[in-house]
């Protein structure tokens, strides 16, 4: 970037647009895939087909849905607060896209190379909170605050346990910048933090099983975070119909969507840079390089989510007080565990 | 126990309360007062050695010459018998005493019997139709019921 | 109204007060959610009108008749008896063969006839192959509450061979008017009994899975258990019955103690709730009720298959139905329940009254009762497991 300086006020304007509309143009190619494939595996997990006719076995039915909804009415009822009704959603995409900024896509291109990456992702998905709570109170219907109310006890909630998570990763690696974490994974699968990372091989016995088990409560927790069954309380369809956006209709609610897809590979974007080694390469050296690399982060980023979707439609969803007890007194104390096991290891 | 104890111990203890009895039905029953059903019903529920405590159905009857009437059937869960009240009023004086206390599942019941006929269910807890919308006229069941021309402005009959 | 012990919940905040640490008290006001018409778990057009408190419910009133079909009217102008059969389908859609078993029960003990062996057999094929599909659908959205969508397909799938059964039969899927007064509209065909054995042994393994995938899921259990406990002396006052009664541990089943057909004849036993999870009579016991009777049905059609009788199943319907004047009360096991109507005749050929006593009806009437002091989530397991149908409820 340093090189491009001297483009002068435009030149450099330009440039900064163009890049931050990078991560833009990726979600939105990866929400019309995701909302393909979680259509699909949906289907084959319900022993059933999913859509058939529009194209080959459905592969433009997401175009088709999404010039539906761009041409459906915009209704906002008249005792909903307008501006709140109308700002939420774009705040909860915000809260999203913002941590986009931190993603080490491949070797040469992150957003923003802040040294504080780990952190300022979670600092700024707690922004979504926000407008879910917007979003619920501006419906003006008792169903979307309980969601909304809901969503929020969750979400904040569920962060402490992702903030330990990767706390762990953190102490491994040494860093809180992605791009540094993932370059220090470089070098092939048991490279990888949740296999251990770059160490002995005796400390990295004793490392693995917390590592592991860090990994699996990250990643629990970010389904938390994403509100995704089984934990989706907040937007259970047999109780609160959508929960906090039942009001929305038509594009508001495709970008709630959106929104909620950007967020569910931004948390495995996290959890695959932190624990599954990022962009590098599963054998080491080759099949590595820029190209590669981004090859093999979205890969690695799509089966975490395809995960997801899987768990989605297999499993029933918890209680709110049952959610609220999960993390509270199970994940964070076999977190505390776990910092306590590695940061032990690491220095013994 | 036969339905003739069962007959028998309920004239010992309510005497004129039980108005008229038909033993030889194959489903025989038993008339009572309408304004004394909730004791003859805790009798009935209580007592040892008949322990009705299962009302298996409570329906309102129309019987055309200007009668009204609930009909109860109480089964035992402890001895296995079964009997038939019966309690009858008129048009003109459409009361019957509750058995909501005695068996919970009598409000809903009532509820439906006051709907549809029309029969006002003394002390019952909570008297208000049931399966119809609360301000309709009329109580559908009776055999000298019309259906009403408009309903807040809908046309009823079609 | 009953005094009601506490019923048993793990909640530790009463509605309406919460203490701080610092000794005061923090008043919280109640509100009342309507959960109306239209919502994708009430099955159906039932309006619950839920006071609560935060999560907690204080009160929930039903408001029901939203499907009011006026059964009972059409009844009393029916030209004569066999005509109410249709009428009687309607009324628990989702389990068509056992309303009209229970009419026809009760016409046929008016009119005093002796069926042939073969009709009584064919009958109770038919009654438990329709109450496994009922419990099919009972289970399928009961997962569907529960945040489970999978399961509603797979149960789903099995259903479709059930109804390709009825369809070989008497050409329809879900109202069969297949059961008439004296006997039966058809006979079964040819390829009927292998086609159903053949159902039978492919379908017991499919229970075991959906067990796997369902019933002992953790996620379930935890949902499910302790959550909506009907003691056992409130579900007898309430006149609850089928799975709602055994899963209160309550040993009482229609089949066995008020006998009709022939179920005295075949090998079976009810099955009742344990507190195998939880506390007896918790939403996971009437579910798992459900579960194991359809594994019982399917052990009883199996030998109602191997004992079925030859004979003509139309030999004793009578040409003109003139019950002399009398009235009667029968009732049968209905997949949700003891499903009884109450018969008068009058002499003549078209009913004076017909009453027919629903057990959703009354089974609904419970709800307040279990749900105080639930939470909003448990309030639609606990509806979703009295497995209502509101085609029963309003008639």
């Amino acid at each position: 970037m340093e090189a491009l300086q001297d483009l002068g006020f435009w030149g450099t304007l330009l440039v900064t647009v163009v890049l931050c509309a990078l991560p833009m143009v990726f979600v939105l190619l990866y929400a019309l895939v995701t909302i393909y494939m979680e259509m699909k595996v949906a289907a084959h997990v319900q022993d059933r087909l999913a859509y058939m006719r529009t194209g080959w076995h459905g592969v433009l039915q997401p175009i088709a849905d999404f010039i539906k909804l761009l041409q459906k009415e915009d209704i906002i009822s008249t005792a909903a607060d307008r501006k709140l009704f109308i700002l939420a959603p774009y705040i909860v995409f915000v809260g999203t896209y913002g941590g986009y900024a931190a993603i080490p896509f491949t070797s040469i291109f992150i957003g923003a190379n802040i040294d504080l990456g780990a952190f300022f992702i979670i600092a700024i998905s707690s922004l979504v909170v926000v407008g879910i709570l917007m979003a619920g109170w501006a419906s003006n219907n008792k169903w979307s605050i309980f969601g909304a109310v809901r969503s929020a006890a969750q979400m904040v909630s569920y962060e402490i346990p992702t903030a330990l998570a990767i706390l762990v990763g953190v102490m491994i690696t040494g860093s809180l910048n992605l791009q540094d974490m993932t370059k220090f994974q470089a070098g092939g699968i048991q490279d990888w933090v949740v296999f251990g990372g770059p160490l002995p091989l005796l400390q990295k016995l004793f490392i693995m099983p917390f590592t592991i088990i860090t990994f699996s409560i990250l990643f629990v927790a970010s389904l938390a975070e994403v509100n995704r069954t089984p934990f989706d309380l907040p937007e259970a369809e047999s109780e609160l119909v959508q929960g906090f956006f039942t009001e929305y209709s038509g594009m508001r609610w495709a970008l709630f969507y959106v929104a909620e897809y950007a967020n569910m590979f931004l948390v495995s974007a996290v959890a695959v840079a932190v624990f599954l080694g990022g962009w590098g390469s599963p054998f080491g050296a080759a099949l590595s390089g820029p190209i590669w690399g981004f090859f093999w982060f979205v890969l690695k980023g799509m089966a975490l989510v395809f995960l997801q979707i899987w768990l989605r439609w297999t499993l029933p969803r918890l209680r709110v007080d049952q959610l609220m007890y999960t993390s509270w007194k199970v994940l964070i104390p076999f977190l505390f565990v776990c910092i306590i096991a590695v940061g032990l290891i690491l220095v013994l | 126990m036969t339905a003739e104890e069962i007959l028998n111990s309920l004239k010992a203890r309510f005497g004129e309360a039980i108005v008229e009895a038909k033993l030889d039905a194959p489903q025989p029953w038993i008339v009572v007062d309408p304004a004394r059903t909730k004791e003859i019903a805790f009798f009935l529920r209580d007592e040892p050695s008949l322990q009705f405590d299962y009302m298996m159905c409570l329906s309102g009857v129309d019987y055309n010459n200007g009668k009204l009437g609930i009909v109860y059937h109480l089964f035992s869960m402890v001895h296995k018998h079964k009997i038939v009240l019966k309690a009858f009023c008129t048009k003109e004086q459409p009361h019957i005493q509750s058995v909501a206390a005695v068996w919970a599942t009598a409000n809903w019941h009532e509820r439906e019997v006051f709907d549809m006929y029309g029969i006002v269910i003394d002390e019952h807890p909570d008297l208000r139709r049931i399966l119809l919308p609360y301000d309709w006229e009329g109580h559908p069941l009776r055999k000298d019921y019309k259906v009403p021309e408009f309903y807040n402005g809908i046309k009823v009959p079609y | 109204m009953i005094e009601t012990k506490s019923l048993p919940t793990q909640y530790a905040t009463q509605p309406g007060a919460i203490q701080t640490s610092s000794g005061k008290t923090l008043r919280t006001d109640e509100m009342i959610i309507n959960m109306g018409p239209q919502h994708p778990s009430t099955h159906g057009v039932l309006r619950l009108e839920i006071v609560v408190d935060g999560e907690i419910i204080v009160d929930v009133i039903p408001h029901i008749g939203y499907l009011h079909r006026c059964f009972e009217k059409h009844a009393e102008h029916m030209t004569n008896y066999q005509q109410l059969i249709p009428y009687c389908d309607r009324l628990d859609y989702c389990a068509a063969i056992n309303d009209e078993h229970s009419y026809v029960l009760a016409v046929e003990r008016l009119l005093k006839i002796e069926l042939p062996e073969r009709v009584e057999y064919i009958r109770v094929i038919m009654a438990e192959l329709q109450r496994i599909a009922s419990h099919l659908i009972a289970v399928g959205t009961f997962g569907i509450d529960a945040g489970a969508f999978t399961p509603f397909l797979y149960a789903f799938h099995e259903r479709e061979l059930i109804l390709d059964l009825f369809e070989m039969t008497c050409g329809a899927r879900l109202l069969y008017n297949y059961f008439w007064i004296g006997g039966l509209s058809h006979d079964i065909p040819p390829q009927f009994v292998d086609k159903a054995k053949q159902f039978c042994k492919y379908f017991k393994p499919r229970i075991k899975e959906f067990n796997d995938l369902l019933t002992y899921n953790e996620i379930f259990v935890k949902r499910t258990a302790n959550v909506g406990v009907l003691p056992k002396d409130v579900a007898i006052n309430y006149a609850s019955s089928g799975p709602m009664l055994r899963g209160s541990g309550i040993n009482w089943d229609l089949r066995r103690d008020d006998p009709y057909s022939v179920y005295h004849k075949l090998q079976w036993e009810p099955q009742i709730g344990k507190g195998e999870m939880g506390t007896v009579g918790d939403v996971w016991d009437r579910h798992i009720v459900r579960m194991r009777e359809m594994e019982m049905s399917v052990s009883i059609i199996e030998q109602a298959l191997a004992a079925l009788p030859e004979g003509n199943v139309q030999a004793a319907i009578p040409k003109r139905i003139r019950p002399e004047a009398g009235e009667v009360y029968a009732r049968t096991e209905t997949p949700r329940g003891e499903l009884g109507f109450y018969v008068i005749s009058d002499g003549s050929g078209t009913p004076y009254r017909v009453k027919g006593r629903a057990p959703t009806f009354v089974n609904l009437s419970v709800l307040p009762e279990i749900s105080r002091g639930a939470m909003i989530a448990d309030l639609v397991l606990i509806a979703g497991s009295v497995d209502i149908v509101l085609g029963q409820v309003d008639r």
